[in-house]
């Protein structure tokens, strides 16, 4: 079905959005633990039924601009909190920025991702830094254009924008929030790893999985 | 004025009877005269925020003459913003207090004032005193 490694094609983009809820789901404990530290302890639940949601559409376009619109629109009616809007926001955004073609090519990929950074940004309003799912998003982005501007394929970059999103997660724990709930916390925010950085960082992940997948 | 001609407002709130006693309460400064629609909790009818109902009650707002959103904390704020950033339709988002945001947009739309003035009149409400 997918076309070769460095094609991002509606297969691909399915994929992700598949890994995502598997990623997401089972790590949704994980995730509800950091909520409740502090947030309101919902994170895992919602995430978990919004990219269930998700998922279930995944199958239904023929361009990756259509899958991730599809998807977009379930996470925002499904998952419920601020993460449907936010999560909803960044698939929608990106895939508004794509092509409307049935294979879209590194490059294109990686400016339609940030651009649904840039909305993310947009709507909520975080800065780096502030603890949120920016933490994770924005260095990953900031990898994935580092690496295809290096030569590296589109399966190695993805993993090294995976792992950006990853560190970027685990640099929210000394931090103080201020967006959200646990903006309220002030400094006894700091120490938690925030919930949406975490979540953000299993998204790229499973990006990774899905650009790097059957491609031997 | 004929009432289709007004400004509807749509309340946005984790809480269902947040949402409806807001409501009330700005219906009752509109004199009556204005569509104001709660869309107050999630899809279970627990806390929380739900799309659908944000959509819904702008429809149910929207006589013609637009909607102005005020939501109260949180995932209200942003799936009031993602509602606004989508539709088609004549709306905007007042960053507002709730409750006394809703009052002075009621006030403001039951004189037939157009949708920037009835949202400034929303946003205006945080310089309001109470001491």
């Amino acid at each position: 079905m997918a076309e070769s490694p460095g094609a991002f094609d509606a297969a691909r983009a399915a994929a992700w959005i598949t890994a995502s809820a598997r990623l997401i789901g089972g790590a949704a404990d994980r995730l509800t633990e950091l909520d409740t530290a502090i947030g309101d302890g919902d994170h895992g639940r919602n995430l978990t039924r919004g990219f269930a949601a998700a998922a279930e559409k995944a199958d239904g376009a023929d361009t990756p601009r259509g899958v991730l619109t599809g998807a977009g629109s379930a996470l925002v009616s499904a998952t419920g909190g601020a993460s449907g809007p936010l999560f909803g926001t960044f698939l929608r955004r990106t895939a508004k920025a794509l092509p409307d073609a049935p294979v879209v090519g590194p490059d294109d990929l990686a400016d339609a991702l940030a651009a649904g950074v840039a909305a993310v940004r947009e709507l909520g309003g975080a800065a780096d830094g502030d603890k949120t799912m920016v933490d994770a998003l924005d260095p990953a982005v900031t990898a994935l254009r580092g690496a295809l501007a290096e030569g590296a394929s589109l399966p190695a970059a993805v993993e090294r924008a995976a792992e950006a999103a990853r560190a970027g997660a685990e640099a929210t724990i000394p931090l103080v929030a201020h967006k959200g709930r646990a903006s309220y916390l002030g400094e006894r925010s700091a120490g938690h790893e925030d919930p949406g950085a975490a979540s953000t960082a299993l998204l790229w992940s499973a990006l990774a999985e899905a650009t790097g997948a059957d491609d031997g | 004025m004929m009432a289709e001609s007004l400004v509807g407002l749509v309340l946005v709130s984790h809480s269902r009877v947040l949402a409806e006693g807001t409501a009330d309460l700005a219906r009752e400064i509109g004199v009556g005269r204005i569509a104001v629609v709660p869309a107050g909790g999630d899809v279970d009818g627990g806390l929380g925020t739900s799309f659908e109902f944000v959509e819904r009650a702008v429809e149910a707002a929207d006589r013609g003459a637009g909607a102005v959103l005020i939501a109260d904390i949180g995932s209200s704020v942003l799936t009031a913003r993602t509602y606004i950033a989508e539709t088609e339709r004549s709306v905007r988002f007042a960053d507002a207090p709730f409750v006394e945001g809703a009052v002075a947009a009621a006030a403001a739309a039951a004189t037939g004032a157009g949708l920037d003035a009835v949202a400034d009149a929303a946003r205006e409400a945080y310089s309001h005193r109470k001491t």
